[in-house]
């Protein structure tokens, strides 16, 4: 192992394994909150990813930096828990990119495109469609806001060398893809051609076809004391466990919905947590009709069944589901209701996440035209604009290997090669039916509508309450009025609340897609 | 209460509210119809400057007065209005602009409107993210900010509080001297129709000259205290009041929120309410060459809207010659927050015929149309 980096936090210095993220430093320096929410909450991260916006601090002088993208650098300063007041200088320790771009702002608009295949997403889906278009002899670049390729399912683990998703990778570097992490795609300046942010600054890409492999992201439902430190999204805690948060012995309970739960409870259990319950709002009857389901799919079951064992000992409660959290300045308790009765357990981390959102929004920049599940695409993972394709969980939730047998058949499609294509229709098939299965056994039930209270939180960002949102008769009305869903994640976080409590469509998509800074939307249009 | 209405606005932006509000508290029976959300329009699109304006003398008076009620109001404005007196600075560039400088303070003196000239040293004190080197800067302390939604928002609640009914969700398919026709068919009869619709006035009452000006704006995260002033170049007469071409100017102002809005600019002939990138960019990098750490604050949102511009830059409020019966508030162009309260008063002044604090004159539908300074 390489030797511990040492940074301070709030002038406490504090020394952890090379490759954790700042966020892991903020936790090992005690630090409670990492931000003050508008109405002076303290917050800390909740989804892990990039997308919350809540685990935002101060490095370096620099304001609002998301700590669980950027990697420990010796000698960084970090500032938790306190409004910014200053923006200075160069930021150090930004997060080193996998593989460079090229230096400088590429010609992007002269007037052959850069890339004949442009992939916007290094999990499976990304990288199985960058493999086969590369395959075919396109030219390729694969980009992803993560620092290391593989999603959110194949998320590095930073105590190991290797990862799930190794094995793509090499075959990717083997066919000449360009990888380009810790890039996030932010507009769409002029036609066929994307404005994408780096630690560095800003790159231009242009394409011949693009392939939107952009995922999903958790569905987090609002209840008393979610926005407490240290309740996170299921997804979220894994990925901050991966990047260095300590679990041993932390007394973890995994909530919500969905076959995530069970991966996320297998991982907390491998790495030491005291996990004491995992509590799904799914009914047995429905798991149970999944579960035969399941005979279908052998690899599945295996799977289901390799993290049921690894689970044995383990309270796992279906028709169970959170009600409120608890604790003064973090999480201490969560109190859970199952068959009419209510309890209360003492709790170090909630997982808690309700399914999956697919990541539609660089696809709905572009005009593509969305399915009741995500982006609209036909038999070769084309979307409505031409030269567009999307594929796995963007296109609806679907798993792993339904990411993988949509990549390859959007990937061989890029690239012209259809009759091959063709010959992944079947397996595509046959894991669509599963997903269908998935999404009627993982139903959320209406109870969870009511969890919220008037004066529970559902705006993170701006700290809109849902008394505050029932005013309003619509979401524009208030966004306008409220700033619900103005802040920072742009309503990634409530978005898929609102939508299931109040039944409310999020409206329409604008550059910039994530917050970008000013010189970055200032060169993408130039 | 009657079968009619006294007076059936179209149109539930801020300055349709402000009608709304004069003409209830004056006793009027008052309906406005709104096809939502409330503020929808230009009122949710501006920056909600509450400022003097000296473009022209029938400018100035509006915005001076308007401010005024503005001033007034404070105290009883609610904390999501989020009124902050945070004073205006027009930066001169150099030393020419200096000049400029000094004559609008005259001209600001000569209303009984404060103001300071700040020399360099002075500017860089009171806003030390600006760039060094520039000349000074008028510092116009009364001004202030609101955010608009919430304002427009009020004074509909206030229009309700004096009896007015106000219909959100009702759109209006046609005005008549007789009242407003709505889209579902119904009829709303009244004395008076107002069309305060801005840019969509010309829809309703074809052949005024309104016209759709789109502007682009930029919101950051939280910095709090990195601004202090609304900050406008000195130059922005001359680019905002260019008829002829698309034009930027550096306006940066500070939110109650520690947000801070970047604008501006000015487009004719662009229909499509997307982000222009190249203009964007433009407005960006004007903002940049002001004030260089801006690049490296973090942008959360872009929003283009469209105002309603009138050729001599003056709202058209009053009557229409044709139909004394049917009256108009739109064509604020820029100025719409600011000059709401002034449009609102002046309305119903005439309406109920009361003496008007400010000649109404210049902003009649039928006026005959003078040359502005900068045109």
């Amino acid at each position: 192992m390489p030797d511990p980096v040492r940074l301070t936090v709030d002038g406490l210095t504090v020394s952890v394994p090379a490759g954790s993220m700042v966020s892991t430093a903020v936790v090992s320096a005690g630090a409670s909150g990492f931000r003050q929410s508008v109405t002076g909450e303290a917050r800390g991260p909740l989804c892990g990813m990039g997308i919350c916006f809540e685990c935002r601090v101060t490095i370096d002088g620099r304001a609002h930096c998301k700590s669980c993208q950027v990697v420990c650098a010796e000698g960084m300063e970090i500032t938790v828990g306190q409004a910014p007041r200053d923006v200075a200088g160069p930021p150090a320790g930004l997060p080193r990119q996998l593989v460079v771009a090229p230096a400088g702002r590429p010609q992007a608009r002269g007037p052959a495109p850069q890339y004949d295949t442009l992939v916007i997403g290094a999990g499976p889906a990304g990288l199985a469609a960058a493999c086969r278009a590369a395959e075919c002899g396109a030219h390729v670049a694969i980009i992803d806001d993560n620092l290391r390729p593989g999603g959110q399912i194949w998320r590095a683990d930073i105590s190991k060398r290797s990862s799930p998703a190794d094995a793509w990778v090499r075959m990717a570097q083997d066919r000449s893809v360009e990888v380009i992490a810790g890039a996030r795609v932010f507009a769409a300046p002029e036609a066929k051609c994307l404005a994408v942010e780096i630690p560095e600054g800003e790159l231009a890409l242009s394409y011949r076809n693009l392939i939107l492999a952009t995922g999903a992201r958790e569905r987090f439902l609002p209840f008393p004391g979610w926005t407490l430190p240290n309740v996170m999204g299921a997804g979220g805690l894994q990925a901050l466990a991966k990047s260095g948060l300590p679990v041993k012995g932390k007394k973890v309970i995994v909530a919500g919905s969905g076959p995530l739960l069970l991966a996320v409870a297998r991982y907390m259990k491998d790495h030491g947590a005291d996990l004491r319950l995992l509590a799904e709002q799914a009914d047995q009857a429905s798991l149970l009709r999944f579960a035969l389901g399941l005979a279908a799919h052998p690899g599945k079951l295996a799977q289901a069944i390799g993290f049921r064992a690894g689970l044995l000992g383990t309270r796992y409660l279906t028709s169970c589901w959170p009600v409120s959290a608890q604790g003064s300045e973090k999480l201490e308790s969560v109190t859970l209701h199952r068959g009419g009765r209510t309890w209360t357990e003492p709790c170090d981390y909630l997982a808690c996440g309700f399914g999956l959102i697919p990541n539609t929004e660089v696809a709905a920049l572009l005009g593509c035209a969305m399915s009741q599940t995500g982006v609209a695409v036909n038999e070769f993972q084309e979307t409505s604009v031409a030269g567009v394709y999307s594929a796995g969980e963007a296109t609806g939730i679907g798993g792993l290997d339904l990411a993988l047998a949509e990549g390859e058949i959007a990937g061989y499609a890029a690239a012209g090669k259809h009759e091959t294509a063709k010959q992944r229709f079947g397996a595509r098939e046959s894991h669509r039916r599963f997903a269908v299965a998935l999404e009627r056994a993982f139903a959320l039930r209406d109870e969870l509508k009511a969890l919220a209270q008037a004066d529970t939180m559902v705006c993170r960002c701006e700290d809109v309450t849902l008394g505050r949102l029932r005013q309003f008769g619509g979401w524009r009305d208030a966004k306008l009025h409220s700033r619900c869903g103005m802040g920072p994640c742009q309503g990634r976080v409530c978005g898929g609340a609102v939508e299931f409590v109040l039944g409310w469509k999020a409206a329409s998509v604008r550059p910039p897609l994530f917050p970008a800074r000013v010189a970055s939307l200032r060169a993408s249009g130039e | 209460m009657g079968k009619g209405y006294d007076v059936a606005i179209a149109g539930g932006g801020i300055v349709g509210a402000a009608c709304a509000a004069e003409c209830a508290a004056g006793g009027l029976r008052v309906v406005v119809i709104e096809p939502g959300p409330v503020g929808g329009g230009a009122t949710a699109a501006g920056m909600g400057h509450i400022v003097v304006m000296d473009d022209s003398p029938a400018q100035i008076a509006l915005t001076n007065y308007s401010r005024t009620l503005w001033m007034q109001l404070a105290p009883e404005l609610p904390a999501d209005v989020e009124y902050v007196s945070a004073g205006t600075l027009w930066v001169a560039a150099d030393a020419e602009e200096m000049a400029e400088v000094e004559r609008k303070r005259g001209v600001y003196e000569s209303i009984g409107v404060r103001s300071e000239v700040l020399d360099a040293k002075a500017l860089a004190e009171a806003e030390p993210n600006l760039r060094p080197g520039l000349a000074g800067a008028l510092r116009v302390p009364d001004d202030a900010v609101v955010y608009p939604p919430c304002a427009a928002r009020f004074l509909l609640d206030r229009a309700r509080a004096h009896g007015a009914e106000v219909r959100v969700g009702a759109a209006a398919a046609a005005l008549t001297a007789d009242g407003i026709q709505l889209r579902d068919g119904a009829f709303v009869p009244a004395g008076i129709t107002v069309n305060a619709t801005g840019t969509w006035a010309p829809e309703l009452t074809p052949g005024i000259e309104v016209r759709k000006r789109k502007g682009h704006l930029v919101i950051t995260d939280r910095y709090p205290q990195w601004v202090r002033h609304q900050l406008v170049e000195l130059g922005y007469l001359k680019s905002a009041h260019s008829i002829s071409s698309d034009s930027v100017a550096f306006n940066v102002q500070p939110r109650k929120t520690g947000q801070l809005l970047i604008g501006s600019s000015r487009q004719f002939g662009a229909e499509h309410s997307g982000v222009d990138a190249p203009i964007l960019s433009r407005m960006l990098r004007r903002a940049e060459a002001y004030m260089p750490g801006i690049s490296e604050l973090s942008a959360i949102r872009t929003w283009t809207g469209f105002r309603a511009a009138t050729p001599d830059k003056l709202p058209l409020i009053g009557p229409v010659a044709a139909n004394p019966r049917l009256w108009l508030a739109t064509g604020h162009e820029g100025l719409g927050i600011t000059t709401s309260l002034g449009t609102g008063r002046l309305l119903a002044d005439q309406v109920l015929r009361r003496p008007t604090a400010i000649p109404f004159e210049p902003y009649l539908p039928g006026r005959k149309r003078e040359e502005a300074l900068h045109a």
